[in-house]
């Protein structure tokens, strides 16, 4: 089967709208669909696994949102059903962000392992 | 001199795309919340905002029905901006661009949405205390 490798860039565009990144969750869709999938972190997404991240609540007149967005504890179901994701290591830095505010289980990536990851998967979907 | 305040909104970005629309629709809300009276002129995708055919649905992904997911549809955040005027006493006065719902087929929209042309926006324009222009990128 071949290996798509899914790299996620563009970040809390929509999620309160949404209640979910649009692309992790396409990607949880497709998974479900029998593809063989990555995930790639990069830009403003790494935020996307920093822990314990959660979404204000939000009004509008009466109305209260339920189900807001948990993008952290998304990815951490992703990698469980055998997703594995990677996150840009420089794209960390820049942001300050550093390794143990990260979720279990994702991978760090520098450039050279970037390069890897697209030459070991067979399609390179950039959302 | 009154502190009510009426402000003009310019709406550019359909909804569900980013998070723009729903940061216009809280400044919305906060105004109407504080009393003040708003104008609301949708241009362009910004017309789909109070499209009333939105529906809502499951998500399988995370293993919910559609009466448990509470999908949020900013038509009904429009409605309930609406509603709560009523409440405070300020008025809400949503336009959108006639042009712009024909070229969509958007012609249904909720109650209290009428359809109007950039005019509109300069009468808006020159009648309120402000304007805030939030264009889409």
């Amino acid at each position: 089967m071949a290996k798509t490798l899914n790299i996620i860039e563009s970040a809390y565009r929509a999620t309160i709208e949404e209640q979910d990144d649009t692309i992790v969750w396409i990607t949880h869709a497709m998974k479900g669909a029998g593809a063989d999938l990555s995930v790639l972190l990069r830009g403003n997404a790494v935020n996307y696994c920093v822990t314990g991240q959660k979404a204000p609540e939000i009004s509008f007149g009466e109305w209260q949102q339920t189900h807001a967005a948990q993008i952290d504890q998304d990815l951490i179901a992703l990698m469980g059903k055998g997703v594995p994701v990677y996150v840009a290591e420089e794209d960390l830095a820049k942001r300050g962000i550093s390794l143990s505010e990260l979720i279990s289980g994702v991978k760090t990536v520098n450039r050279e392992g970037i390069l890897d990851l697209i030459e070991n998967h067979d399609r390179i979907w950039h959302w | 001199m009154s502190k009510k305040k009426t402000l003009t909104f310019c709406l550019m970005d359909a909804p569900f795309e980013n998070a723009r629309t729903t940061t216009a629709l809280r400044l919305i809300d906060t105004a109407v919340r504080r009393g003040h009276n708003v104008n609301v002129f949708a241009y362009e995708g910004a017309v789909g905002v109070p499209f009333s055919k939105q529906s809502a649905h499951a998500n399988k992904v995370h293993g919910f029905e559609e009466d448990e997911w509470n999908h949020p549809l900013p038509k009904d955040w429009v409605s309930e901006i609406m509603n709560h005027a009523e409440k405070t006493g300020s008025k809400v006065d949503w336009i959108n661009c006639g042009l712009c719902v024909d070229e969509r087929g958007m012609n249904e929209a909720v109650p209290g949405v009428r359809r109007g042309t950039p005019g509109d926006l300069v009468n808006w324009a020159n009648t309120s205390d402000n304007t805030l222009i939030i264009p889409t990128k």
